[in-house]
């Protein structure tokens, strides 16, 4: 026994340092993940704020090697683009997430829920074919309602998922109360069960369109990019993402400068969206993934 | 009327509404459904000229001559499995890292704080990332990092070569900076689903922290760790903007990671709105076509590992 102790109280250290240093590890990799994401904040504070002046929302761009000029008619653009998407996306797939959660268990709704989940994996760009294809080819030009149709795209399996997700927790007793009393259940369904998941599907469509304002591959070949005031549905229109690549890409100073400030006012709306959500429910929702 | 009758025709109307409900819902349902089968049919007739002339070859040929029109995917098909290995490379580890932190290390304060923070990093739009990529990350990784693994190893082909700010190294790891929320989301989600009193069976027989983590926490959600590095893949291949940014956008083939390259999405962005030719926009479609089968089948394979996990478990 007293010979065994020193063996066993080496063998104690050797895990206790051991399990110090994996826990280490995790710390570590926590800190590292998080070190991009205050480095990207903090270089859009920096150089997007001393960027940023009253020209830029509220001017045009200026031709190249001309000084000044803003990104007026991208900021309008990308409303323009999201609204349009959301006015095409939202009822699909709130109608949808509502048929799949009212189905639970028939093998339609299992398909279409699979089919959603499958639509997450498909890459923006591949969208922005899609739309090309679809939208682009027919109309033979680039417009603002191709570029809408390939964000409503991606948002509707997220908006399919979220809804679903909410209405399920719809307690079941509600239901039964509701169609004990005689109502209808067309009427159940709107009045007490997506009432009730009303603030857990309005997260979620919230959580999408800050997704879909972010997206740049699908705008790059449908809604294209103008360098001139457009609202036009089949014109092509400019958006926040699209410019931001432009200039970021492009060998000039100033609008390589242009390009930080239109970042810095994207990720702003992005993330407004996000934290406004988040304030109100509490952290508890996410985009599905 | 009759009170009967009147009972009677309510009860018409109330079936009427249920099946305008009914039929509503079922057809934007249809919808969703309709919309991955147009995706996909639109997606071949599109490329149909494409894989009609070059066939398989298609996937194995390394030329990509758009002034011939002769068109094939292995460069980019190679660019895509770098940058995306690599991105794998740097973001598996540091994944589990956070998600372990987050669901075993971590006290209950800081824990909404961190995972927050992780999830913020997924809300950043992906041009965003690009452009710090180019501007800030690209030119310190060819100033410190890539000298630094040159000299430590630079015997390796992956290592040779100049220094350059947009390469696949570059892609690699802003990938990687990307992709991590969602490895580590669906990490930490599948470590919550293992009962509490595993870890407590495991800590009562006197384990240490990390010795719990190896009995009880890994071995049963090892499939879900799985399906969520998958997941994380299916991302990386199909990330398009912040990509082509910064990889540098070359239709070669080069070994050394310091290289510019291209992946399907990216070289997709950079030439459709140009592809003057059909055959050149059909071979360009085609891309997309071979982009999306692997990453719907990665998907696929994915979450039914994630719900393997879950189901093992007893959890739903």
């Amino acid at each position: 026994m007293v010979s065994a102790t020193p063996l066993v109280m080496g063998h104690y250290q050797y895990r206790k340092a051991k399990n110090l240093l994996m826990m280490g590890l995790t710390i570590f990799a926590t800190v590292i993940t998080l070190i991009p994401l205050f480095l990207i904040l903090g270089y859009l504070l920096y150089k997007g704020a001393s960027s940023l002046n009253l020209a830029f929302f509220t001017k045009l761009p200026t031709p190249v090697g001309e000084a000044g000029g803003g990104m007026a008619n991208a900021i309008v653009g990308t409303f323009e683009l999201v609204l349009i998407a959301c006015l095409i996306g939202v009822p699909i797939g709130v109608g949808a997430g509502i048929y799949v959660a009212e189905h639970r268990g028939s093998q339609l709704a299992n398909a279409v829920r699979f089919a959603a989940d499958v639509m997450m994996g498909v890459p923006s760009i591949v969208v922005g074919i899609f739309a090309y294809a679809l939208v682009v080819r027919p109309m033979a030009g680039f417009s603002s309602i191709a570029g809408s149709v390939a964000l409503a795209t991606i948002m509707i399996p997220l908006v399919t998922r979220t809804t679903e997700e909410m209405v399920l927790l719809v307690p079941h007793e509600l239901r039964e109360a509701s169609l004990a009393l005689g109502v209808p259940r067309w009427r159940t369904t709107i009045s007490i069960v997506a009432r009730t998941a009303m603030g857990g599907i309005a997260t979620g469509v919230i959580l999408a369109t800050a997704r879909i304002a972010g997206e740049t591959a699908p705008l790059l070949f449908t809604a294209f990019g103008n360098r001139f005031w457009s609202t036009s549905l089949t014109g092509p229109v400019a958006s926040l993402p699209v410019q931001i690549y432009t200039y970021a890409i492009s060998p000039f100073a100033d609008w390589q400068r242009q390009a930080w400030a239109g970042a810095l006012v994207l990720t702003g709306i992005v993330l407004a969206l996000e934290l406004g959500v988040r304030a109100v429910t509490g952290g508890q929702t996410r985009t599905p993934r | 009327m009759t009170g009967r009758e009147a009972r009677r025709s309510e009860f018409g109307v109330r079936l009427f509404g249920d099946r305008i409900f009914g039929l509503s819902t079922l057809g934007l349902a249809l919808v969703v459904l309709g919309l991955i089968i147009a995706l996909a049919m639109v997606l071949i007739q599109a490329s149909a000229l494409s894989l009609y002339q070059f066939g398989p070859h298609f996937l194995i040929s390394s030329d990509w001559d758009p002034v011939n029109d002769l068109y094939g995917a292995l460069p980019f098909i190679y660019g895509t499995a770098g940058s995306a290995t690599l991105a794998l490379t740097i973001a598996v580890p540091l994944s589990l890292g956070v998600a372990l932190c987050l669901s075993e290390l971590a006290p209950a304060w800081l824990k909404r704080p961190i995972a927050f923070l992780v999830e913020l990093l997924a809300a950043i739009p992906s041009v965003v990332y690009g452009l710090w990529a180019i501007f800030v990350m690209g030119p310190w990784l060819r100033d410190h990092i890539e000298p630094l693994l040159a000299r430590s190893m630079g015997f390796l082909p992956l290592f040779k070569g100049p220094h350059t700010s947009v390469s696949m190294f570059s892609a690699g790891v802003i990938l990687a900076v990307m992709v991590i929320p969602y490895i580590s989301s669906v990490c930490t989600d599948v470590f919550a689903v293992v009962p509490q009193s595993q870890r407590e069976a495991a800590l009562a027989l006197g384990a240490t922290k990390w010795e719990m983590v190896r009995l009880s926490v890994l071995p049963p959600s090892i499939s879900g760790v799985v399906g969520a590095i998958i997941l994380g893949l299916g991302r990386a291949l199909g990330e398009t903007i912040a990509v082509a940014m910064v990889i540098g956008n070359s239709a070669s083939i080069s070994a050394s990671l310091f290289a510019p390259a291209s992946t399907l999405a990216s070289v997709i962005a950079n030439e459709f709105a140009e592809a003057t030719t059909t055959m050149y926009q059909s071979a360009l479609i085609e891309l997309g076509l071979v982009l999306m089968a692997v990453a719907i089948i990665l998907n696929i394979v994915a979450r039914l590992l994630v719900g393997a996990t879950r189901r093992r478990v007893g959890v739903r």
